[in-house]
């Protein structure tokens, strides 16, 4: 699904954090060319 | 060496609707669309709305948080009847009142009250036993309406409301340095006047005297300094001397939300080596806080809940043989190398620390997280932060085998507790169950408690890290 293709990534602190699903990402082929984390509280 | 113990606590809420307007994200929105200000005024809360809400009278520490499971839902729907302002551990302060501690706070006159209020402020600030007529002495100078709307006109001074009528205004100190802009010193100031209200009560609650505190730590997240430094900071010691710790030194620590837990275990290592036997922890308010959620308060037609700032201090000490004790030897870190999965983060806050002394997760009678008041928070789409929290310390309970999976609700309840803090950043990682923990402790109802905070450090855009800290507190072993 994500290879070849490039992604954006946020990330919310008490969620899913940006690094963790930047590992995702590349394991599965994408690029990911922006990665943040927010903390909306 | 002694053990550590946290001999007292202070909580205030200070309600400041009028200053909904300058929270960052009302602020921000009030630019593109002016007619937002009339939305956030008519959706504003009175002062006895705000005490006898359920949250702030358990974050004062006259209602214990899972008292909150009783309360029928809204919460702002169903006011606590009778609500005291005051606590044991501190006071709801009304915002005319602030005003007079924010001038008394005010070591540069960035702060102008108009002449015709100015005898209102001193009415009020005679009320508070805190303040005395030293500190009313610096409400004798008042100035003209025209003057005060000549530095807002030509000098970029922020105006200032009470009721929505201009009171004063507020002022910068320099005419091109940023960090010195009306905005900022005005955060920076509403930090430092709440601070010293809990600071104050602290020293009050506990009976210390101003000069017998060694050394006061600030755990807030406001930046102080000018253009060349300008996290510069030692906001602590602002703080002492305003509140007349004469014989003190201090230093800020900077972690963050989690900066309260860093600090308090800061304040442990200071008082266990015998370098100082009273430290003072404090967290102040946060005015860029203000209003932050308001768009979902505003869809579901309900009252601006972040209309309030919290500030909250703990003295740290030696031994006394009855208040609870710091396990110094059960710390937990989140290191460098442990990546940002919620569930290592977790880990190294609660199981680790725990096995270190030989506990299990179901040995602690309450884990203490970032207790954020859910009904603040949900309505924006953020969801539930404690409970989100309280499922992850049950899941790797029944990771541990601890519990079954089909207890883990069961464990959520026991173990944790609905969130209660105002959403003021530092102010919720943690601390707000101190207060609540040592009256358990001390009436034989509790053991042992684990606080546990988590702090954003990518937001300042120099790391991706996420960052935590946690501490375990137990009945001290002397105590009958």
């Amino acid at each position: 699904m994500f290879n070849g293709k490039k992604i954006i990534v946020f990330g919310e602190r008490d969620g899913v954090a940006g690094p963790t699903i930047v590992e995702l990402i590349q394991a599965a082929g994408g690029d990911v060319v922006y990665s943040v984390t927010e903390c909306f509280v | 060496m002694s053990e550590v113990v946290v001999k007292g606590c202070a909580y205030n809420i200070i309600h400041v609707p009028d200053f909904i307007r300058y929270g960052s994200k009302p602020e921000r929105d009030i630019q593109s669309d002016p007619e937002l200000l009339g939305k956030l005024t008519a959706h504003t809360r009175k002062f006895e709305d705000a005490v006898s809400y359920a949250p702030n009278q358990a974050f004062l520490g006259n209602l214990h948080p899972d008292k909150l499971h009783e309360i029928g839902n809204p919460w702002f729907k169903h006011p606590i009847p009778e609500a005291s302002q005051t606590s044991k551990y501190g006071r709801m302060i009304p915002e005319d009142e602030f005003y007079a501690i924010l001038k008394i706070s005010d070591e540069f006159d960035l702060v102008w009250i108009d002449e015709s209020f100015l005898p209102h402020l001193r009415e009020t600030i005679e009320q508070n036993p805190l303040f005395d007529e030293i500190d009313s002495a610096r409400l004798e100078t008042g100035h003209s309406p025209e003057n005060i709307q000549k530095k807002i006109d030509t000098e970029d001074s922020l105006p200032l409301f009470f009721n929505q009528k201009c009171i004063g205004c507020f002022h910068r100190h320099h005419e091109v340095d940023q960090a010195l802009s009306a905005e900022v010193l005005m955060e920076n100031l509403l930090t430092k006047a709440t601070a010293g209200i809990a600071v104050r009560q602290l020293l009050k609650n506990t009976g210390l005297q101003p000069e017998d505190v060694g050394y006061i730590m600030s755990s807030s997240e406001e930046a102080i300094g000018d253009r060349y430094q300008r996290g510069g900071g030692n906001l602590a010691k602002a703080v002492g001397e305003m509140c007349r710790c004469v014989n003190a030194t201090g230093s800020d620590v900077k972690a963050f939300c989690a900066g309260p837990v860093y600090a308090i275990v800061h304040a442990a290592s200071l008082v266990k080596s015998g370098i100082f036997d009273n430290v003072v922890v404090f967290g102040g308010g946060c005015m860029a806080k203000l209003g932050m959620k308001y768009q979902g308060h505003l869809k579901h037609d309900m009252p601006i809940l972040e209309d309030i700032l919290g500030a909250e201090a703990f003295l740290i000490t030696k031994d006394d043989g009855a208040n609870p004790i710091i396990r110094t030897d059960s710390i937990g870190i989140h290191d460098i190398g442990s990546g940002a999965a919620q569930q290592a983060i977790m880990e190294s806050l609660t199981v680790k620390p725990l096995r270190k002394i030989g506990l299990k997760l179901s040995d602690v009678d309450k884990f203490s997280t970032e207790m954020h008041n859910p009904e603040v928070t949900e309505p924006q789409g953020s969801g539930n932060v404690p409970l989100n929290n309280y499922r992850m310390i049950a899941a790797l309970a029944v990771m541990n085998k601890e519990i079954e999976k089909k207890e883990l609700m069961n464990f959520v309840k026991k173990h944790g507790m609905p969130g209660f803090s105002p959403t003021q950043g530092h102010i919720p990682a943690a601390v707000p169950f101190l207060g609540h923990a040592i009256d358990a402790m001390q009436a034989g109802t509790m053991q042992r408690a684990q606080f546990l905070a988590k702090g954003s450090l990518f937001l300042g855009r120099m790391s991706h890290l996420s960052d935590g800290m946690s501490f375990v507190l137990e009945k001290n072993p002397q105590a009958a």
